[in-house]
């Protein structure tokens, strides 16, 4: 199931399936360049004709045919170039923000302001264009989602934009491609592509502040879970609707409804949240987040009242 | 046939005061050998210990990637283990090793007795092996650096990177540059000017032509990444800030820097490897190689075009889509010359075989090994030079499956290839053929193994750099494989370091010799003194060529049978066509070079864990064997001149244009220039990308303080030139007070720039950080102007230093005014440039 969903070789897009088929081409002409190359070296070896032994074959094979080919190919590459055009308006707006280890990411509405936050995991209706802006809030990263299009860099400084699309609904994964230190190898996000239906409605439920009122169901257990919350993780963390709202560490207003945990690296269940608050230096060593010494009853409580926040 | 220069018989006892003279020291002091060979052949040793240090590292690797989730290892250490290989591949092995094999080959190829500057060799040696051992050993105690090999920012400035790793790296490869530069210094005036007579650049050996253009790459290039280790320092240090964007600073800056030293680098290590393989080939098919011209243009032309390609490695960085296009074509074109060299190898072997038969042996196999794994990288090459591709490929382990076919296809292949080959050259017995089938075997199979299914891996998806993946993207059993296939490289360099300890046994004079029946004159027969006498080289293969060669050079029938002036000696000719100048007068061994860079190694290693006293106090010491070395150069002249044969006198002594001292200070020269080039490139490159720190037209220093500089900067060099004419004239005192107030006018137009700098801080924007750094540059130069004017005093006041005897002045002279140049395209950028920009 997990097959596939982070490969250039299986597009899902037309950036990525462009590029594919530039791959083909690339291949198939190295290839038969290569075994031409491996059979005059082994005509040279068992049964030289004359012309193989002279300056001509160097004039021939080493400069003729490389020019020739190569001008081919240059202008086949920018004939065939595919980044979609800039020049359209986007249908959405997404600011991705690259952070030691893990991905901001903030839906712009059409005025640039951010319309909500999320974190490591971005969903966008199939079919639309999509402009993600990304930038950098420490080192160098590179936004890499293989399915859908090539890389490119979140430089401090820079506002550098990619525009995408995906032709199908699908879970896609991605990764940072520019080595940003530490558990770089950690900082995976997921791609949600879905209908666009189903996208507005999410995009409409991820606007809303967070659902406080389930606690009020006489949930004891989510209700303490949010104390515990609320007293030891609004430094990092925002969760709207409540006084959490911190900076530092992903927004966690919807976070129930994310695919996965620690961008990237971990399904997303009561199991895993409480498995991650205790012990993620070692599921992600070096990660910023400190580790919490809470008893097992107060992890399943917390654990719990985050599984709440859908 | 012409006429032997010395036909008759030599006098008795003549060899035994050749081999007197360049005996290698005994007891303590064998570590104070200079002779090319055994500097030679302890410097690739280095190197190869270093090659086989960091493909440990990589076996450490591979064994946490063999399966997914691994905790064999974390990231901490991974991290420093990925950049520790690439660095120590690329800077302690792959450079190291080639400019190992040139110092050890050059001299016996070309017939001369040894390299100009034998000290100069064993400095950069001794510097290289001290400070490359340190700098491995960082990684035992974690500080090993883990900023990757390119080291980019913001990651490796302080505060993401606090503690002492990237500071060895910065100071660590730094330093070590900076002996690859005093190599190549002499890599390029051996060439030039130790040629044996008759060898016009035309019949010179390809290996020759290859080292020749390697080492003015590095003249151009390593400058470029000594600046950029010089700015992140200065900002790690002392907060200037060249990479930080919120003050003006951009990290792509680093990279443009990097990259303009890192493509050529690639080249750097591919050429020597290719030059070598232009030598072997040609013994394997016996007969000469086919398109000489060719080859020799494809080589000067891949050094031009690979210094307009290292936006290839930038990419995804964002940059305009049109500038793009351009370093795409250029980096396709490189292409052609690696196309010309690969087909002249094939023509080669063609003719070969059609006029006879070629050899089959172990150096045949690496060649044939290198040619299938560098025509495959050769071709990815082309691939991810294509802008869209590389959009997917960038990063990901594609890439390090092609930068793996390229470097050890294009380079390790060729010098395994070498090491079997030059082998008998060096050692009493040749390698063993039926084991080096097994190494051959493993190691060919062994790395197709390993590499080819990462381009699988990387298009599927799996990113470099990653000391773990997860399970179900399909990446696992191309990693296993990879993983197997490292352990069979592995086992192949293994059985090689088996027979190697088995049949190397180093010597000269009884070396197992010319086995391959190869025609260039390193297969002559030699001694630690090179040549018994220097040959008249007629063509490119002169032992095909000459039948008689060996015997007669072996008989002392050519130039210079002994030792006339009683020292070690060696024939300077003229760089184009080699005709006799001089006899120059080499230097006998010595503890000054050795203590020297033993203590300059301290100075900067020290530096980097912070113990400032004891750095101090190794860096005094290194000063001082440096000023003793100093001391010892520019000899007494002989009055005699010295008759090598055939009627040829030559002088013993010689300053001026024609001296080695000249070219040596001219090539310093450029390596300055493109050092100060890059300063330049920096200022400017801050002002397109922040030009809103740059002042104000109305905000510049008045335009009195730029005129002043001028014209003191003009006054000093103008005194420097009365100080010549004094000189010339034998007027010790005058030329001694002219020096004096010239160094005095050069002190203070630099003192004046830094003083008009009024409030400006070099931390507040990049603005003020480049112009305190070409300031800095400035001063730095003026100190070395200094020290260089206060030595040629001392030499004057103590009667080494006159009319005749001025080397040591000339040196001085010419990296003045150069200085003063410097410094006046300082001044008008920095007083200039914001008034015409802002």
């Amino acid at each position: 199931m997990l097959d596939n969903i982070q490969s250039a070789l299986a597009p899902r897009g037309p950036e990525a399936a462009g590029i594919l088929e530039i791959t083909w081409v690339l291949v198939v002409g190295g290839a038969l360049i290569f075994t031409l190359v491996l059979a005059l070296t082994a005509l040279a070896f068992f049964a030289p004709p004359r012309w193989l032994a002279g300056k001509g074959l160097i004039i021939g094979a080493g400069i003729v045919f490389p020019v020739i080919t190569l001008a081919a190919l240059l202008i086949y590459t920018l004939l065939a170039a595919p980044r979609l055009s800039a020049v359209e308006p986007a249908d959405v707006t997404i600011e991705v923000v690259g952070h030691q280890w893990w991905w901001r990411v903030n839906y712009l509405d059409a005025r640039g302001e951010v319309d909500f936050a999320t974190a490591n995991e971005i969903h966008l209706p199939v079919g639309r264009t999509v402009e993600l802006r990304l930038r950098s809030a420490d080192v160098l990263h590179s936004f890499w989602v293989p399915s859908l299009a090539g890389k490119l860099d979140l430089i401090p400084g820079k506002d550098n934009r990619l525009r995408l699309a995906a032709t199908e609904a699908a879970v896609l994964r991605g990764q940072c491609a520019e080595y940003c230190g530490g558990p770089h190898a950690q900082m995976a996000l997921f791609v949600v592509a879905e209908a666009p239906e189903r996208f507005e409605a999410w995009r409409a439920a991820q606007r809303q502040p967070a659902a406080i009122a389930a606690e009020d169901a006489a949930d004891s257990e989510a209700a303490s879970g949010r104390r515990l919350f609320l007293s030891h993780c609004t430094t990092c963390h925002t969760v709207r609707g409540t006084r959490a709202e911190g900076e530092l560490g992903p927004d966690l207003t919807h976070f129930a409804s994310r695919l996965s945990l620690g961008a990237g690296i971990l399904p997303n269940n009561r199991a895993t949240v409480a498995g991650w608050i205790a012990g993620n230096q070692h599921l992600k060593p070096d990660n910023l987040m400190p580790e919490f010494r809470f008893d097992s009853g107060e992890l399943r409580t917390l654990a719990h009242w985050l599984e709440t926040l859908e | 046939m012409t006429a032997l220069p010395n036909p008759g018989v030599r006098p008795e006892g003549e060899v035994d005061e050749l081999r007197r003279l360049w005996r290698r020291p005994q007891g303590l002091r064998a570590v104070t050998v200079i002779n090319n060979n055994y500097v030679g052949v302890l410097y690739v040793g280095a190197a190869f210990l270093f090659f086989v240090l960091a493909g440990i590292l990589a076996l450490v690797m591979r064994v946490q990637l063999a399966v997914p989730e691994n905790d064999f290892i974390g990231p901490a250490l991974y991290n420093q283990l990925f950049t520790m290989h690439g660095t120590v591949m690329m800077f302690l092995f792959a450079v190291p090793a080639v400019e190992a094999m040139g110092i050890l080959l050059l001299p016996n190829m070309l017939g001369a007795r040894d390299l100009p500057f034998p000290r100069l060799s064993a400095y950069a040696f001794w510097a290289y092996l001290v400070g490359g051992l340190v700098f491995f050993a960082s990684i035992f105690v974690g500080w090993a650096p883990d900023g990757g090999w390119f080291m980019n920012p913001p990651l490796t400035t302080e505060t993401y990177s606090p503690g002492y790793n990237a500071d060895f790296w910065l100071l660590g490869i730094g330093f070590i540059e900076i002996s690859a530069i005093a190599g190549a210094i002499e890599i390029i005036v051996g060439i030039l000017r130790t040629r044996s007579p008759g060898m016009t650049l035309g019949r010179m050996p390809v290996f020759a032509w290859a080292m020749l253009v390697f080492a003015l790459m590095i003249v151009f290039a390593f400058p470029a990444v000594i600046l950029a280790t010089a700015l992140l320092e200065l900002e790690r240090a002392f907060h200037w800030p060249f990479f930080a964007a919120h003050l003006g600073g951009d990290p792509l800056l680093w990279q443009h820097l990097f990259w303009f030293f890192g493509h050529p680098e690639v080249y750097i290590i591919f050429l020597p490897a290719a030059g070598m393989v232009s030598m072997i080939v040609p013994t394997m098919a016996r007969t000469p190689l086919v398109g000489y011209r060719f080859v020799v243009l494809a080589l000067v032309g891949t050094a031009f075009l690979s210094f307009g390609l290292w936006v290839h490695h930038m990419f995804t960085t964002g940059i305009p889509q049109l500038s793009l296009s351009f370093f795409q074509a250029a980096s396709t074109a490189v292409a052609i010359p690696s196309g010309i060299q690969v087909f002249a190898w094939i023509a080669t072997f063609a003719r070969g075989r059609a006029t006879g038969r070629v050899r089959i042996a172990t150096p045949t196999l690496f060649i044939l090994g290198f040619l299938f794994i560098f025509v495959l990288g050769g071709l990815t090459g082309v691939m991810v030079a294509v802008i869209p591709f590389d959009w997917q490929a960038h990063d990901s382990y594609f890439i390090v499956a092609h930068l793996h076919y390229v470097l050890v296809g294009g380079m390790v292949f060729p010098l395994f290839a070498a090491f079997y080959y030059w082998m008998p050259y060096t050692s009493r017995h040749a390698l063993s053929e039926r084991l080096g089938r097994w190494v051959f075997g493993l190691m060919f199979v062994g790395f197709n193994i390993t590499f080819f299914p990462m381009h699988f891996t990387g298009l599927a998806g799996m990113p470099r750099r990653v000391y773990t993946y997860a399970a179900g993207y399909g990446w696992e059993s191309l990693n296993f494989v990879s993983t197997v296939g490292a352990f069979m490289i592995a086992a192949g360099v293994l059985i090689f370091i088996i027979d190697v300890a088995r049949r190397f046994r180093m010597s000269a004079e009884d070396n197992a010799g010319n086995v391959w029946h190869a025609g260039t004159l390193e297969w002559l027969p030699n001694g630690n003194y090179s040549n018994r006498s220097i040959p008249v080289v007629t063509s490119r293969e002169p032992l095909w060529d000459q039948p008689d060669l060996a015997r007669d050079v072996e008989a002392g029938h050519y130039y210079l049978p002994g030792a006339p002036t009683g020292g070690r000696e060696t024939i300077v000719t003229s760089p184009l066509d080699a005709r006799p100048e001089f006899v120059l007068r080499m230097p006998m061994p010595g503890w000054a070079p050795v203590v020297a860079a033993w203590f300059t190694a301290g100075f900067f290693l020290l530096l980097t864990v912070k113990l400032v006293v004891p750095a101090f106090i190794s860096g005094v010491v290194a000063v001082g064997a440096l000023l003793h070395w100093g001391w010892s150069l520019d000899p007494e002249p002989l009055d005699e001149p010295v008759d090598i044969g055939g009627g040829i006198v030559l002088p013993s002594y010689m300053s001026g244009p024609r001296s080695q001292a000249w070219w040596a200070i001219g090539v310093l020269i450029l390596v300055s220039g493109s050092l100060y080039g890059c300063a330049v490139f920096s200022y400017l490159y801050l002002w397109t990308v922040s030009p809103e720190v740059w002042p104000a037209p109305a905000q510049v220093a008045g335009i009195g303080y730029p005129l002043a500089e001028a014209a003191l900067l003009v006054a000093s060099s103008l005194a420097l030139g009365l100080a010549n004419r004094q000189l010339g004239a034998g007027r010790r005192r005058a030329m001694a007070l002219a020096v004096v107030a010239g160094l005095v006018l050069l002190v203070a137009a630099v003192g004046l720039e830094f003083f008009a700098q009024g409030e400006l801080s070099p931390s507040a924007s990049s603005y003020g950080a480049a112009v305190y750094l070409l300031a800095s540059i400035a001063g730095f130069f003026t100190l070395v102007v200094l020290v260089m004017g206060l030595f040629a005093l001392a030499r004057a006041a103590t009667g080494k230093l006159g009319p005749v005897r001025r080397v040591t002045f000339d040196n001085m002279r010419l990296f003045w005014h150069y200085t003063v140049g410097q410094s006046l395209v300082g001044v008008a950028l920095v007083h200039g440039f914001p008034r015409f920009a802002g």
